[in-house]
């Protein structure tokens, strides 16, 4: 089942909803890659809440989400990982160190409303 | 009770469905949600190193209650090509796939048991067991 995947102002925001397969996590990847550059977005929010597992794929392939469109000029952070899912991942061995996280799409709102606020945004 | 449950595995929505079967079977021994996790994310591992490897393959999960103790055991199986060096191929970060090289190491650390045979152009199998808590 593909993500949807909504435009918010100047972030992209994708809520995963089901079960994904790796192709599911694929398409996310180039949709994401693909629409940073449509929308010139800044900042991408993934939500993984409904997620009840992430295997090494889905991690790995999350991080290549972070990597790619950070190389396309916009801060990706990863939201709403379960606390079972979180123990499951440091267990495995991926624990996305080079990734933002935060807590809930809440919390990551905030966070890329900070790390993109320019100095002397207000000025203008 | 259904205490043993077949998945073919030769696509990726075979992998999610092995989850989700393997997720059913274990919620019937009382295991926390913490192990619930960790059993099916082991096997997703399990299942997708089918899929790279070998193409196709099955995987089997079974109640074992063996010794007094209930447990799940998941048989990954499969007649593809096989592992010509299983020391290398469950140390962390080594792969000869696409992988990061964590899935069958991974596998390891979420499981209590975990066993793995495999010969050349015959196959590859992987047994693995998690034990539920004792009931009080």
């Amino acid at each position: 089942m593909a993500v949807p995947i909504l435009k918010q102002g100047h972030y992209l925001i994708a809520s995963i909803q089901a079960a994904l397969s790796d192709s599911d996590v694929l398409q996310l990847q180039d949709d994401l890659v693909e629409q940073v550059g449509r929308f010139r977005s800044r900042g991408i929010i993934v939500d993984v809440t409904a997620l009840d597992v992430m295997d090494s794929f889905a991690s790995r392939s999350l991080r290549g989400i972070a990597h790619m469109t950070r190389l396309r000029g916009a801060e990706t952070v990863i939201v709403g990982i379960q606390p079972e899912v979180a123990f499951a991942m440091v267990q495995l061995g991926m624990s996305l160190e080079d990734v933002h996280t935060a807590l809930d799409l809440e919390e990551g709102l905030t966070f890329l409303d900070t790390q993109l606020k320019e100095p002397g945004d207000g000025d203008r | 009770m259904t205490d043993e449950v077949r998945v073919t595995v030769s696509s990726d929505a075979d992998v999610v469905a092995a989850r989700e079967k393997g997720r059913e079977l274990s919620a019937q021994l009382g295991f926390s949600s913490i192990d619930l996790t960790l059993i099916v994310t082991a096997i997703s591992e399990v299942a997708r190193n089918i899929l790279l490897y070998a193409r196709e393959g099955e995987i089997v999960l079974r109640l074992d209650n063996s010794d007094g103790q209930h447990g799940i055991v998941v048989v990954a199986r499969d007649d593809g090509p096989g592992i010509p060096d299983l020391d290398l191929a469950m140390r962390d970060s080594y792969s000869t796939g696409n992988g990061l090289g964590l899935g069958l190491p991974g596998a390891r650390r979420l499981m209590d048991e975990f066993e793995i045979k495999s010969e050349i152009s015959k196959g590859t199998t992987i047994i693995m067991k998690k034990w539920a808590p004792e009931r009080v």
